[in-house]
Order: structure tokens, then C-alpha cells, then sequence
């Protein structure tokens, strides 16, 4: 059989089995990395910050240059912010060594 | 397939692989740290390979915007405090949200613009696949952006953190969702006659009007949420943001995105799981119920208007008294420690407290605060090490012999009705059964009820002591009665 798989098709399975992935990863996160876990995956939502640049990158137009940059600033504070916060919350996570 | 195509698709794998060990590293304590380290690498190895790979034409923007994008970024990281994490999360998340559905946007409007070409010729007929996954992720990421904007203004104080509601607000949300839906078909069937005929922009203006109805809907999505569920609703938005990720990344046909977007919509769907466990509700109910309202059948309205003769108002050098000389002392905080950023405070009694051979233990319940695991990073701010926190959990069963209870800005969670009335909103949530210790200390500016509008009968029980008065003060005040004993 030579015939391809459409798009759509292989998108959806990538997308189905990355959601098992997903979960398979983050069980049984401690209740105290619940926002580290939040603000960092956060930032990994950020990564449509791929597609902001190549809007921002086409040179279409004004229009596209205008939702691109827009994309680029939102996806970019998204990402430099979320992964910059994350790291000085779990800096500031230690453990005593005295007690158990 | 050219090499430079070649070696992106294999670096985009690269990221996705890294967020993946980085996601799953972060979710133990010793490793986190690193963790987050790794999946910012792979979102800068995802950023190098597509303006390496990407055929970028012009520079300017791209530039310009993530200067900015850093510095904005970059110094609200840097500078905001511990205890306005929730907000600050909240409106990331509706950053992350904007820049999907504009991707998605920009999507639509190089069809109707007449930019996508096919051999030199202008594509007319816009693939069903194609613009149901434009429109998917414009709704996606316009609700997650209206919404974490109402989340954001809610949590800073900027909206009302009560539950807004009205009469008729399931109809109206309903009726606009269906609209939204409707648009979106009108929308797939119009716009490839569009594109052919004598006006593209026609339907540019019905496209926007989605994206206004959309953010229209996140915003009466959230607005009926009050302060204590804010949890959920966080994480909810969390789940969305990296749903429109995804989104995005079907739009394009790219499969980092729908990699790095599914992880992050798996991972926030986990903690609104978590979150509605530990307040024994479910996801419906959270976001349509009609939580709080029902007051009226609180133990209040049962028997009579309990007044401030009913409660044992104590103060500060009778606490300290109290806890100079238990053997063990535990502590619940909850919103009203990060209203009044008392974490140093709270930490410095708890030292002075050990010192003097009392056994301190914080107990944090996963709902406490505005978002899960808020408590736990002000703690950790104030240098509580994490293994010293408990869960209810473990702490309940040996409640009867702790000496002390101090309630630090909680009250849901130590209310007694969640175990013993049915007739309560609360009924069924697992709870910090403080009630069941030799005394309890509630640090509370009045005796108005909590965030879901519910009295607390803990208040009025024999043995519980209200110490009333800003929660940084009263403990400042402890701790110097304590220091003199």
C-alpha cells in the first residue's frame, strides 16, 4: 500500500498519543510542585511562539506584520517569563536534612 | 525533502523530546530545577532552528518582538512577589493563548488574502481540514485569553473575586456558544467562494466578529467563578493554553506544537483533576454550580444570627501562651497568609517556637490559596523546607492529640460542615479536622465568611480562639509574647 496518510490524520494521532504521553509523565505530581508544574508547563505552551516567527518573518504585509509582532511579544513574555519565574520558585524548594 | 527541512523537523523532535524529560522531571522536588532548564532548552532549540529553517524573509519584527517579548517577560519574572504568583501564572497563560489563536488568525488571512499560492496560483478552495483547524484554534485561543485576562483582573482585585452571576447566565452562555458554533459553519462554507469572488474581506470581518464572540464567551466563563474555586479555574486555563498550542499546530502542520501542547493540556487537565478532588466536586459543578449561593442553609440560618458575643476572642499573649507550652503545634494557612505576605512572620514563630522544643507542623490542603501549590511556594519562599509540610491526610488521624491549631487565613478548609452536614455546599470535601485538636487559633480580620460565602461553625465551637486583626500583625505580636515568656 503506497498510498499516504493525510495530514489531519497523522496530526491527530501524534496528538492522541503525546496526551497519553502527557499523562503517563506528570502522575502523581507532589502537591508541592503544583505551580512550579503549572508556571513551567506554562511556558512550554509558549511554543507557538514557532509560528509567531514565521508570521512575523513572512513580509506579507502590514496586516501580517502587525498580528506577527503582536504573536512574537505575547509568545515571547509567555516563554522568557514563564521559564524565568519558574526557576527562582524551585531555587527557593530545599529540604531540610536534619528532619527525616 | 532538502536538507535545511530535514534538519529542522529533526531539531523541532529534539525539543519535543526535551520538553518531555523536562516536564517529567519536574515533577519531583530534587529534580525540578533542571527539569525547567531542560525544557527551556528545547524551547530555544525549537526558536534557533526556525529562524535558521524557517525562510524568514524580513528580520525587523521578529526582532523587535522578542526584545520586547524578553524584557517584558523577563522583568515581571524577576520582580513579582511570591504571593501574586496566581495572577502573574493567569495572565502568561493568557499571553500563551493570544499568540496560538493569532497564529491561527494569520492563517485565515493568507487564505483570504489571497497568499496562499499552489504552483503560482492562488488557492481558492480552503480545505475542510484546513479551516476547521483555524477556526478550532482561533475559538481556543481567544477564550483562554479573555478568560485568563478576568482570571488575572479577579486575582489582583482589579474584578470583583466574587461570583458574578445573573439570572439567565447558562441560557446566555449557552445561546452564545451555539452561535459561535454556527459562525464557525458559515464561516468553512463561506470562505473559499469568498476568496474567489469580488470582496475576500467580507468575511474578514464575520472571522474578527468569531474572535470577539469568543473572547466574549471566556470572559462569562470565568466571571461566575469565585475566589476559592480559582484553583480549578487556573489550571482549567492552564489545560486550554496548551489545547490551543496544539491547535496551532495543526493549523500549521506542525508537530512540535501538537506534541508540546497535548503535555501541556494533559498536565493541566491533572491538576483541575486533582484540584475538584480535593474539594470533592466535579468540573461542572466548579464552573456552572451554584456554589455559596445556597447560604441559607449554613448552620446560621438553621438557628439564630450568631453575633460576636458567640465567639472566644482572645489575644495575642494568650496564643503565645498557648503555644509556648504545647507539645505539638500545627499550623494551616491559607489565602489570608498571602493577603498579608506573613510567611516570614509565620516562619520566624515556628523557629522560635522549635527552639523551645515545640514540634511544628504545616499542613497545607491542596485547595488553599488561588492556585494549586500556592501555599507551598510561600513557604518555600520563606525558607520552610518542603519536607516539612504535610498533607491532611497525614496529619487527621493523630488530630486529637495535637495541643494547638493555628488557622492562618483558612476557612473553608477547616470548616467542620464538610464532615457533618449534609445540607452544606461544602458536604463532602476532605477537610483539616482542626476541630478535632485540644485547641484551635483562627487568625481572621473579621468574622465575615470565606470566599464561598459560607459561615464556619469552627468559629463558634468551645474550644477555638479567634485572634482577630491583620494576620502579619497578630503574628508579629506572638512572637514578641513569645520571645518574653
Amino acid at each position: 500500500m503506497t498510498a499516504t496518510m493525510p495530514d489531519i490524520l497523522v496530526n491527530v494521532i501524534i496528538f492522541v498519543l503525546a496526551i497519553f504521553i502527557g499523562f503517563e509523565v506528570i502522575t502523581k505530581v507532589p502537591p508541592t510542585l503544583h505551580t512550579p508544574l503549572m508556571s513551567g508547563s506554562n511556558a512550554i505552551s509558549g511554543i507557538s511562539i514557532v509560528g509567531a516567527l514565521v508570521i512575523a518573518g513572512m513580509g506579507e504585509g502590514t496586516l501580517f506584520d502587525i498580528i506577527g509582532v503582536v504573536a512574537v511579544i505575547a509568545a515571547t513574555i509567555n516563554v522568557v517569563g514563564g521559564f524565568m519565574v519558574t526557576d527562582r520558585m524551585l531555587q527557593m524548594f530545599r529540604r531540610d536534612t536534619d528532619t527525616n | 525533502m532538502d536538507t535545511r527541512l530535514l534538519m529542522m523537523q529533526l531539531a523541532y523532535l529534539l525539543s519535543a523530546v526535551l520538553f518531555i524529560l523536562g516536564l517529567k522531571r519536574l515533577s519531583h522536588p530534587d529534580t525540578a530545577r533542571g527539569g525547567n532548564q531542560l525544557a527551556a532548552i528545547g524551547m530555544l532549540v525549537a526558536v534557533v532552528a526556525t529562524l535558521l529553517g524557517g525562510e524568514i524573509i524580513t528580520w525587523q519584527w521578529i526582532v523587535g518582538g522578542l526584545l520586547i517579548g524578553a524584557v517584558v517577560g523577563g522583568f515581571m519574572a524577576r520582580f513579582v512577589k511570591m504571593t501574586a504568583m496566581p495572577q502573574m501564572v493567569g495572565l502568561f497563560n493568557g499571553f500563551g493563548g493570544l499568540a496560538s489563536g493569532l497564529v491561527a488568525a494569520a492563517e485565515y488571512l493568507r487564505y483570504t488574502h489571497g497568499k496562499v499560492l499552489e504552483g503560482g496560483v492562488v488557492v481558492s478552495d480552503v480545505p475542510l481540514d484546513s479551516s476547521i483547524s483555524i477556526l478550532i484554534g482561533t475559538l481556543i485561543g481567544a477564550v483562554t485569553f479573555s478568560g485568563s485576562l478576568v482570571a488575572f483582573g479577579k486575582l489582583q482585585g482589579v474584578v470583583t473575586e466574587k461570583a458574578v452571576k445573573f439570572t439567565g447566565q447558562q441560557f446566555l452562555n449557552a445561546g452564545l456558544f451555539l452561535g459561535i458554533l454556527a459562525l464557525m459553519g458559515w464561516l468553512i462554507i463561506s470562505t473559499p467562494g469568498a476568496i474567489t469572488g469580488a470582496d475576500p474581506s467580507s468575511v474578514n470581518m464575520w472571522y474578527w466578529g468569531l474572535w470577539g464572540a469568543a473572547m466574549l464567551l471566556g470572559i462569562l466563563l470565568v466571571i461566575p467563578i469565585g475566589g476559592a474555586d480559582m484553583p480549578v479555574v487556573v489550571s482549567l486555563l492552564n489545560s486550554y493554553s496548551g489545547l490551543a498550542a496544539s491547535a496551532a499546530g495543526f493549523v500549521l502542520n506542525n508537530n512540535v506544537l501538537i506534541i508540546s501542547g497535548a503535555l501541556v493540556g494533559a498536565s493541566g487537565l491533572i491538576l483541575t483533576r486533582i484540584m475538584c478532588k480535593a474539594m470533592n466536586r466535579s468540573l461542572a459543578n466548579v464552573i456552572f454550580g451554584s456554589f455559596g449561593e445556597a447560604a441559607g442553609k449554613g448552620p446560621v440560618a438553621k438557628g439564630e444570627k450568631r453575633t460576636m458575643a458567640d465567639v472566644n476572642d482572645v489575644q495575642a499573649d494568650d496564643v503565645a501562651m498557648l503555644l509556648a507550652y504545647a507539645k505539638q503545634v500545627v499550623i494551616v494557612p491559607g489565602y489570608g497568609l498571602a493577603v498579608a505576605q506573613a510567611q516570614h512572620k509565620l516562619r520566624e514563630l515556628c523557629d522560635n517556637l522549635e527552639s523551645r522544643g515545640v514540634n511544628v507542623k504545616y499542613v497545607v490542603h491542596p485547595v488553599a490559596g488561588r492556585m494549586p501549590g500556592h501555599m507551598n511556594v510561600l513557604l518555600a519562599e520563606a525558607n520552610v523546607p518542603y519536607n516539612q509540610l504535610y498533607e491532611p491526610e497525614d496529619v487527621n488521624p493523630d488530630m486529637a492529640n495535637v495541643d494547638a491549631c493555628l488557622v492562618v487565613g483558612a476557612n473553608d478548609v477547616v470548616n467542620p460542615a464538610a464532615r457533618d452536614d449534609p445540607d452544606s455546599d461544602l458536604y463532602g470535601m476532605p477537610i483539616i479536622e482542626v476541630d478535632r485538636s485540644k485547641h484551635t487559633v483562627v487568625m481572621k480580620r473579621s468574622l465575615n465568611p470565606g470566599f464561598a460565602g459560607l459561615d464556619n461553625e469552627l468559629f463558634y465551637l468551645r474550644n477555638t480562639m479567634m485572634l482577630f486583626g491583620d494576620a502579619g500583625d497578630s503574628i508579629g505580636r506572638i512572637l514578641e509574647e513569645v520571645k518574653q515568656l
